[in-house]
């Protein structure tokens, strides 16, 4: 298995207004700290050490 | 402010330095702290006499070592000390981690049933180091020297050269083998111009001994960023004699010697313990830790170990049990050489094995220590996620890195090992250290790991071998058959070596594991202890013939 890097998300507006609306009312830090939170809990659910990689990777540079 | 009543042991002038004789020693070890002082006694247990010289007349200084793990034990049980450390020290087994005001997570060490020795105690190092020297002090085989001073080591091709100051004056010895066990700051390994590298960690930490009766149970207790020292994160530890641990963070900024003084350091706890509390200081220190490493465990005739060779945080617990575990690994190897039973190579698989350890170590450390002490503030956001969900979620627990507990580095790539039999199920393959398990020994209760001995052990589970012995290029290997020698009566034994009718390990004389087998195979089980003694085995002469 590998990274998905095609669309995989069904709703993909829905998600998006959901993302930016959880962090409507917080201040940059809450934020921020919500920001970390969510990488940890998604980060747990995919579990698998090499696809984590290569997300660093590719978050880090997204052109790979 | 200290209670504890350090003892002062006697200066001797030796009869060398006093008649102007040069001896040449077959091994000098630099440092009587629990490196040196450990090597000494393993030494000895090989039957080889040794010289220690310790510049000062008495034991460790202060706030330093207060953890020591299972591992350590054992070797130490094997030099017949463990079980006054353990009497003397505190047992353990829960860890708080409170992140602000609220109990982030526990843990508890749960040490597996059926082995002899705590996952950890607690014990002030003086006391550790007492114990080691009453042990020296009563083994014919050890000549510990206090208030000798290496000043200045030359080598030649066959001996290492000392120039040793005592409140006599210099006088000159020569050492076949010197181990260099004179701590972080080695002047020894400053003397034969070896590399010390690694990372300072940017942060100061205040260390008090603080005696008192108090309520805490007796549990390792980390804070993160409490409300009482807001910010950084404090550790709270549990020692003999009422005296209790306490560590600060505080800040790469703190005055260390303004921090020192008791005016800062009491407000500081009286905040932590509360206005009711009494308590009283009995040590206070500053440190700023770094993890580093020798480049070379060998620089020709000088063998690093302990500090000298490598230096670690103390999070997780690791410089003392790691230097045990150098001696562990080199004393045997010594004494081998020594006696012309190995080729002097062998001595460099010290380096490969124990540099190895080093840097799983110091890879622990630093890591445990990038946790506590963030470097940036997007780390420190992610610390206090991980910290904020560990409350909530199991998930988190695991990445809460306050210190892990230290365990053995297991040897995996030794060249001394003999590539596995997949047929042996995996746990305890070649290059870990042996597993203890409860024994019947002449109808007595008794542990595995005291059945191993101190030289090379064959454990069979083939019951129809007769031998107790074989000699092996003159190398004395001694058979252990399980249900002739041993009862394995709760079948822990069989269980933890993954044994069925036949399986045969082979142990090195540190409790390695350096070959096993689906049967008794007696040119396997030579070719094994060849191998690990350094010498080519017979298949390769074979094959180079
Ligand atoms: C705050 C703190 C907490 C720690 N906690 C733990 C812990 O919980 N568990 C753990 O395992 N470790 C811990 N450590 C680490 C532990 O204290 C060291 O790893 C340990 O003391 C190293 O032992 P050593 O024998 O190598 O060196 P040292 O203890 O430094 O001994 C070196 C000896 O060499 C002597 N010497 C120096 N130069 C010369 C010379 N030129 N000639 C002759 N003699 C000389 C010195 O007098 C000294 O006796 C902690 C350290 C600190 C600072």
């Amino acid at each position: 298995m590998s990274l998905t890097l095609t669309p995989n998300i069904g709703d993909p507006d829905d998600f998006y207004a959901e993302l930016i609306g959880g962090q409507r009312d917080l201040s940059d830090e809450e934020a921020l700290r919500m920001n970390a939170r969510l990488v940890l809990l998604l980060a747990n659910h995919i579990g698998d050490r090499a696809i984590l990689s290569e997300a660093i990777r590719l978050a880090r540079s997204p052109g790979g | 402010m200290s209670n504890y009543v350090y003892p002062r042991f006697p200066y001797v002038c030796s009869a060398e330095q006093r008649s102007g004789t040069l001896r040449r020693h077959p091994v000098v070890v630099i440092g009587a702290g629990p490196i040196g002082l450990t090597a000494a006694l393993d030494l000895a247990a090989h039957g080889q006499p040794v010289v220690v010289l310790d510049d000062n007349d008495t034991v460790s200084i202060g706030s330093r070592a207060v953890c020591y793990a299972k591992r350590p034990l054992e070797i130490w049980d094997r030099l017949g000390c463990a079980a006054p450390m353990v009497e003397k020290g505190v047992s353990w087994n829960i860890g708080k981690v409170f992140f602000r005001d609220q109990l982030s997570y526990q843990f508890d060490l749960l040490p597996e049933p059926d082995h002899r020795w705590p996952a950890m105690i607690n014990l002030q190092q003086y006391y550790l180091e007492e114990i080691l020297v009453d042990a020296c002090s009563r083994n014919p085989l050890v000549d510990l020297r206090w208030k000798h001073r290496l000043v200045s080591l030359k080598q030649t091709d066959d001996c290492a050269v000392l120039a040793v100051e005592t409140p006599d004056g210099i006088f000159t010895m020569e050492a076949q083998w010197v181990i260099a066990c004179d701590g972080a700051n080695s002047d020894t390994r400053r003397m034969v111009g070896a590399e010390f590298k690694g990372q300072f960690f940017q942060d100061r930490f205040l260390i008090a001994d603080v005696r008192m009766k108090a309520e805490f149970p007796t549990e390792r207790w980390f804070w993160f960023d409490p409300p009482f020292h807001p910010g950084q994160s404090v550790l709270l530890h549990r020692q003999s004699d009422n005296i209790w641990r306490i560590d600060f963070q505080l800040g790469w900024d703190a005055n260390p010697d303004e921090e020192k003084t008791p005016e800062r350091v009491i407000p500081r706890i009286r905040a932590m313990l509360g206005e009711t509390t009494e308590f009283e200081l009995e040590w206070v220190s500053i440190y700023q830790f770094a993890c580093r490493r020798i480049d070379n465990f060998r620089h020709g005739r000088v063998l690093f170990a302990g500090d000298a060779a490598h230096q670690v945080s103390p999070f997780g617990a690791r410089g003392a049990n790691t230097g045990v575990q150098d001696i562990d690994n080199l004393a045997w190897k010594l004494a081998l050489v020594l006696r012309g039973e190995a080729p002097e190579s062998l001595i460099d698989s010290y380096h490969e094995e124990r540099a190895y350890a080093a840097d799983d170590n110091i890879l622990n450390s630093t890591r445990a220590t990038d946790f506590i002490t963030p470097k940036t503030r997007v780390s420190r956001l992610f610390r206090d996620a991980v910290l904020d969900l560990a409350q909530h979620h199991a998930f988190a627990r695991p990445l809460v890195n306050s210190g892990r507990l230290s365990t053995p580095t297991p040897y995996v790539a030794s060249s001394l090992n003999t590539p596995d039999n997949a047929s042996v199920p995996a746990a305890m393959t070649p290059g870990t250290n042996a597993a203890d398990a409860p024994v019947t020994v002449a109808g007595k209760p008794g542990w595995f790991l005291n059945c191993l001995g101190s030289g090379f052990t064959v454990v069979t589970f083939d019951k129809s071998v007769t031998a107790d012995q074989l000699s092996i290029d003159g190398i004395a290997t001694r058979v252990v058959v399980v249900g002739r020698d041993i009862d394995d009566g709760k079948g822990l034994l069989g269980q933890r070596y993954g044994a069925s009718p036949g399986t045969t390990y082979v142990f090195r004389p540190d409790h390695y594991v350096i070959a096993r087998f689906p049967q008794f195979d007696e040119a396997g089980i030579a070719d094994a202890v060849r191998r690990a003694c350094g010498k080519p085995g017979t298949i390769q002469q074979e094959l180079a013939a």
